[in-house]
């Protein structure tokens, strides 16, 4: 059915039409439209079989879905930001005892500063929790890829966050395309837990593992990974065959067929990048999109063969490691080991700063014209604010209107 | 129940089973036992936490007709018990983290709810979430609130050795004044743990009005069952917080777990009570008051206060908190407290400002 709504009513929907049992969570923007959505839902009765738990912290909404899960319901919830921080121990412990739980993260940036405005430093701060992390390019994307994540995270085993940008997709009214409950029955059938806690079999679960068999347990979650990579794929074609709608999958190309430059971008910014790419391939310049919709699984060969003989690939990363560099661009790096591949990054959109089509159009010609230098570049940075701060305290400053790379950064510093 | 008892025996005030009429009298080996923690864990010789769960979780298993799962906090309990690939439990349990137990215990009721309802059920399996005084009051202690708030149908067991004792006899905010600890160490001018500092939990569990909260002991097994079995003909959130002796961390014979525990409550240390809905309902009297030296005597977490070196006024003053406790909590006489009785670091607090 065609609905023109919120993001957060549609990712509201698509969690109820998973059926799932329990539902809890605690509020921080900008999922809040989310959770109080699909608690009207199990108070007005549309979700069913389902209880919502409003808990005090997000420790707790961790904590009780961990239970609710290990009691053997289909369980969900959501977070961002500072709310998934303080959820990280949980998290890690939902991996390790293989609870399929599905959480959104909508997706923000993590303070100090304390900021709301979207970026990927939350989710990417949990790369090796063991949780799958599906990014979505857009509200269908998103709608679809919650009742895609519920089959994918029990056929796996492993809970999967579905990542969706804060406010840019959350907040923004669009029309979706919401399946009906007959399809969805047909395609996610009620929840048949692997392993319970049930007093008819009784099983101890989170017993204390040592140095004998911890080992095994992790190159198994790593096995479940490996796994993953084909459920991604097979669920995504059933899920577009039985919706017609094209979502999902392990990543995506758009007018990739002979680029020159291919851009590798995950979240709403891809849709962006599109009418750019349009722009840019209408004047002639032959530029693709790989846009990668799962992180966690990487799929390292199926990246391979999208940039195949493509000779520049420029990553745009909303989040970076300090002290390092990009954290998407060394996975794409191996993924084209040994190959001539010229591999580099670009970060922008820091903390909801925007990315507009003329930021995607200075990656194009950066990279065309050879100016980006280094590995990373910070192309959205604004120099003259940057400027004021270095000249006041350390009587330094960058070119204005540079483009900030690694060798602008270290000239700051007196490296050579 | 303990109305009906009429003779102790001779000297240590305990209740033999020969003294007892038949159907009030123990057996450790009967059959019928569910024997839910079973044999061949890993805990200390003498471990109260061990004895304190074994017969907690057997009542509530009868309580229940074994329809009954565990969310169990990080601690001795759950480390001696579930060595992989061992496990002492024989019932569902899981084991988390360490300061979720109360959450991982809601959530796990919820499944139960919804599971059954699903099904056509009205015989839902009940929750017990346990954990150690660490896990409880400290680290656990947001999560604990919250689950009694939302009076979610969980029976929470705190297990009080009064200090971190699986990471090595550390300082909890249940660890009594003056006591040594790894680290409250008996050096300097007030050796042990700092005076004034600490929480009642049962009192604050009391205070979110919930239907059901207790103190035990394992030197009272009988009053201990009661007490599981009473919770569990409740629903909503209940605590249930228990005396268990650590002979490691208290540097006690393990062969004394239970007479320890037995002079906390017969000096007034360790107030055994339970209450309903915020109220107290009944107190356990002290059946042969005993000045607070007697149990410090036993225990090397007190050595600076019994020997030949021991200051008389460190001494007086922990003994003015077990008087305070008599009063307050009304542990001599006939009556029941009217009024919520008051924590025991008032007493110090207010002296120190
Ligand atoms: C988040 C976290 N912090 C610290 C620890 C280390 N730790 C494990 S058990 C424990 C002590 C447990 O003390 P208590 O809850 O009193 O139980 P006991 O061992 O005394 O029965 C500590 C500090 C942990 N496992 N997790
Ligand atoms: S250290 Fe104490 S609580 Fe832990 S197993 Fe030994 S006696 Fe029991
Ligand atoms: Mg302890």
């Amino acid at each position: 059915m065609l609905k023109q709504i919120e993001g957060s009513l549609g990712i509201a929907e698509a969690v109820a039409l998973c059926r799932p049992g329990a539902v809890c969570a605690y509020p921080i923007s900008p999922q809040t439209h989310i959770v109080e959505n699909v608690g009207k839902f199990v108070k007005e009765g549309k979700l069913q079989d389902c209880e919502f738990v409003n808990v005090e912290s997000e420790f707790s909404a961790m904590s009780v879905s961990i239970g609710a899960s290990a009691g053997g319901v289909r369980t969900y919830t959501a977070t961002a930001s500072q709310g998934l921080l303080y959820m990280v121990e949980g998290i890690y412990n939902a991996s390790g005892l293989g609870l399929p739980i599905v959480m959104t993260v909508a997706s923000r940036a993590i303070g100090a500063p304390i900021n709301i405005w979207n970026d990927h430093s939350d989710s990417l701060s949990q790369r090796d929790s063991g949780w799958l992390q599906l990014f979505c390019e857009s509200n269908q994307d998103a709608l679809d890829t919650h009742i895609m994540a519920f089959k994918i995270a029990e056929e796996v085993g492993l809970p999967v966050m579905v990542c969706m940008d804060g406010f840019v997709l959350t907040h923004a009214f669009e029309r979706l395309d919401i399946p009906s409950q007959e399809q969805i029955d047909s395609f996610l059938p009620e929840y048949q837990p692997k392993e319970f806690l049930d007093p008819k079999e009784p099983i101890s679960m989170g017993a204390m593992v040592g140095p004998e068999a911890f080992t095994e347990l992790r190159f198994l979650i790593q096995r479940k990974m490996e796994k993953a990579l084909d459920v991604i794929e097979r669920v995504t074609k059933e899920y577009r065959e039985l919706t017609g709608h094209h979502s999902g999958g392990l990543l995506d190309c758009y007018r990739c067929e002979d680029a020159e430059l291919k851009l590798i971008i995950l979240g709403s910014s891809v849709g962006t990048a599109k009418d750019e790419v349009d722009r840019l391939r209408d004047q002639g310049i032959k530029v693709g999109i790989i846009s990668l919709k799962s992180y966690r699984p990487f799929p390292y060969a199926k990246l391979r063969e999208a940039i195949g003989d493509c000779k520049k690939v420029v990553c745009l990363e909303r989040s970076f490691s300090y002290g390092a560099r990009g954290i998407i661009c060394p996975e794409v790096k191996r993924a084209m080991e040994g190959t001539d591949c010229d591999i580099r990054t670009t970060v922008a959109g820091l903390g909801g700063r925007a990315i507009f089509g003329s930021t995607i159009n200075k990656i194009v010609h950066a990279s065309l014209e050879g100016k980006l230098k280094d590995e990373i570049t910070w192309i959205d940075m604004d120099t003259k604010l940057l400027n004021s701060y270095l000249k006041d305290a350390e009587g330094v400053t960058v070119p204005e209107d540079a483009l900030v790379d690694d060798s602008v950064l270290k000239a700051t510093v007196g490296h050579a | 129940m303990l109305d009906a008892i009429k003779f102790y025996q001779t000297g240590s005030k305990t209740v033999g089973n020969r003294l007892l009429n038949p159907s009030m009298r123990s057996n450790q080996a009967s059959e019928s036992r569910p024997n839910t923690l079973i044999s061949g864990h890993r805990a200390c010789q003498g471990c109260g936490e061990a004895l304190g769960a074994r017969y907690a979780i057997d009542a509530a298993m009868r309580a229940t007709n074994g329809q009954l799962m565990i969310a169990n906090a990080t601690g001795c309990l759950e480390v001696f018990s579930t060595p992989y690939p061992e496990s002492a439990w024989r019932l569902p349990w899981i084991h988390s983290l360490f300061g979720n137990a109360a959450a991982v215990g809601s959530g796990l009721a919820v499944a139960a709810r919804v599971r059954a309802k699903k099904a056509g059920n009205t015989n839902v399996p009940r929750v017990i979430a346990q954990g150690g005084d660490g896990g409880t009051t400290d680290i656990g202690f947001g999560p604990l609130s919250g689950m009694f708030e939302r009076n979610d149908d969980v029976l929470y067991i705190c297990y009080d050795n009064g200090a971190y004792m699986n990471t090595g006899v550390q300082r909890s905010s249940a660890t009594p004044p003056a006591a040594r600890t790894a680290t409250t160490q008996l050096v300097g001018s007030e050796p042990g743990a700092d005076w004034g500092k600490g929480k009642n939990v049962p009192l604050i569990a009391m205070a979110h009005g919930i239907p059901y909260v207790a103190t035990a002991s394992v030197a009272d097994l009988r009053d201990l069952e009661y007490k599981v079995q009473k919770a569990m003909s409740y629903h909503g959130a209940r605590y249930i917080q228990i005396l268990v002796p650590c002979p490691l961390g208290w540097g006690c014979a393990s062969s004394s777990t239970v007479t320890v525990a037995r002079l906390a409550m017969e000096t007034g240390f360790y107030p055994i009570f339970e209450a309903e809905y915020g109220k107290v309902t009944s107190v356990r009297k002290i059946t042969q008051k005993q000045p607070v030296i007697n149990f410090l005597k036993l225990q090397r977490r007190y050595a600076h206060l019994t020997g030949k070196k021991g200051d008389p006024k460190v001494l007086a003053r922990i003994q003015a908190m077990c008087d305070e406790n008599i009063k307050s909590f009304g542990l001599i006489g006939d009556e029941v407290p009217e009024t919520v009785p008051v924590a025991i670091q008032a007493l110090e607090r207010n002296q120190t400002v």
